[in-house]
């Protein structure tokens, strides 16, 4: 039970990775990012391909792929993205999910739909006494790095001016501007950010998880629901809530296996129900 | 000051604003009176460059601002108060104080504002939205000062706030104003009105229906309060 819980938390890291990702992305430019589970199987690819044709170790993957994905990001932001913002949010909507559909093929082109075997780093590849049970290492490592990323994103948005804009234009864009930001400005960095955070999520995925071109569209959607459940355009949470379904769903796959992929779901349906605007999420119109 | 020249604006099909021209002067405060739906608000965005569907020209300070980006508008010195008022739950109150660039001759220190409004200092730390309806007016207020804003462009202050703080944001208007402020006021509140404001333009379905002085607005208060639907 208890280690269930851990599995929990470790497959919470990767939805607090990506709906952190989601949320400040959504925040700011009011585009629900489709192709975000594209970047995430991206980053797993990229960790396996560096691998399979050059021998590049995880370890360099690790920083390397998301850096070059959040490049990646940038300019699809700039060349892509940017030029549907002043049109109704339905049509970058459409874009990413074509941006998905588009890299999700060209993957599948290459390595069809099966599963590539990418090995965990020999370094990881034992188990650590947690005390009450063992646990396989890779994952602990999986769930500190995430830690460590999110205190990291934390401590940008919380502590640094540039956090402070993003948080404000994430909360309201429009009255961000009339206050004397470019919002414009600061869009194309969080979204390389965020694409770099999918990537990342995608490298950590890669040992522990099927690496196929359907990865992140399996993955996707239930990070919505995260992202919702945690309240749209809310950072915080799109983090705690991430954690928390990650957890709920493994203990509910200990009790009830048959319900646990569609949780996320329920909670979904009940948040929304209960709190519209999710559990951190500021209801629209009250002052 | 500010010079709006033949303002329309539109909402899809419907037209809010028709043709709509007005002066503000250096160290005036104007309000704008007029039923819901008017187009007050309309207005206000307008100046700040929010409302994209506009024509018309919009000067600040002698130039031509009506093709500006909103936070270019900001930074030459427009403080926008909006009628929800603004404030950023995500930011605390200091936070939502420092949000803005300074954008003006005269900024307020973060010392001077919270002498001014010492219960903005005691919540510093809070989130923005923890304050009550009053306190996030004057948190609101004081943000566009603290940028220095040389016109406030101030949506219903007053709205849904008991006499003793309207009193209170009458006095901080007055005080504005007596540092060379200029602002123009949406304000349904007659009475209030006439005693912070010079003049007064009514707006009725989107046009300026009449441009009074505070003696005209004192005489005919019960009428205008009557049309307003108060």
């Amino acid at each position: 039970m208890l280690q269930q819980a851990f599995d929990g938390l470790v497959s919470g890291a990767f939805y607090a990775l990506l709906a952190l990702g989601l949320a400040v992305i959504f925040g700011m430019l009011g585009v629900v990012n489709f192709a975000h589970g594209a970047f995430y199987m991206l980053g797993a690819f990229g960790a396996y391909v560096l691998l399979d044709h050059w021998g590049v170790s995880f370890w360099i993957a690790l920083p390397v792929v998301p850096v070059v994905l959040g490049v990646v990001g940038v300019a699809v932001e700039r060349l892509l993205v940017r030029r549907l913002a002043a049109l109704d949010p339905l049509y970058n909507f459409l874009l990413t999910f074509g941006i998905a559909l588009v890299l999700q093929d060209l993957v599948k082109r290459e390595y069809g739909v099966q599963s590539q075997p990418y090995p965990r780093p020999s370094a990881l590849s034992g188990s650590v006494n947690l005390g009450l049970f063992s646990y396989p290492s890779y994952r602990v490592f999986v769930l500190g790095v995430a830690v460590v990323a999110c205190l990291v994103v934390w401590y940008a948005l919380s502590r640094t001016r540039a956090g402070m804009i993003v948080r404000a234009a994430t909360e309201r864009p429009e009255l961000t501007r009339a206050l004397g930001i470019d919002v414009g400005r600061w869009v194309t960095p969080v979204f390389g950010a965020g694409i770099a955070l999918a990537g990342l999520a995608g490298v950590l995925a890669a040992p522990m998880r099927a690496v196929n071109p359907l990865m992140g569209s399996d993955l996707i959607i239930a990070v919505f629901a995260v992202v919702v459940i945690g309240g749209l355009g809310s950072i915080f949470g799109s983090v705690v809530s991430g954690f928390a379904v990650g957890v709920l769903t493994a203990v509910t796959n200990f009790y009830l296996p048959s319900l646990s992929q569609t949780l996320v779901f329920i909670l979904m349906v009940v948040v929304l129900l209960w709190r519209p605007a999710g559990l951190f999420g500021r209801e629209e119109g009250v002052a | 000051m500010l010079r709006i020249d033949r303002l329309s604006a539109w909402y899809g099909e419907a037209q809010a604003l028709r043709e709509v021209s007005l002066e503000v002067g250096e160290g005036e405060i104007v309000t704008l009176v007029g039923r819901n739906g008017a187009g007050k608000t309309t207005l206000l965005r307008c100046v700040m460059g929010l409302h994209s569907q506009a024509e018309g020209t919009v000067e600040f300070l002698g130039a031509d601002v009506s093709r500006l980006a909103p936070h270019r508008r900001a930074r030459r010195g427009l403080g926008y108060v909006p009628d929800d008022r603004g404030i950023y739950a995500n930011l605390s109150v200091e936070e939502n104080l420092l949000l803005p660039p300074v954008a003006g001759p005269k900024p307020w220190s973060l010392d001077q504002v919270y002498d001014t409004f010492p219960r903005l200092r005691e919540r510093r730390r809070s989130p923005g939205t923890r304050l009550s309806g009053g306190e996030q007016q004057m948190l609101a207020l004081a943000r566009v000062l603290r940028m220095g804003a040389r016109l406030l462009l101030c949506d219903e202050p007053t709205e849904g706030l008991s006499p003793l703080i309207v009193q209170q944001i009458g006095g901080i208007l007055r005080d504005v104003k007596d540092q060379g402020v200029t602002v123009l006021l949406i304000e349904q509140n007659v009475h209030f009105a006439a005693t912070v404001a010079d003049r007064h333009y009514l707006l009725a379905e989107g046009r300026i229906a009449e441009s009074m002085d505070n003696a005209e607005v004192k005489a005919r208060e019960h009428e205008l309060l009557g049309y307003l639907g108060i």
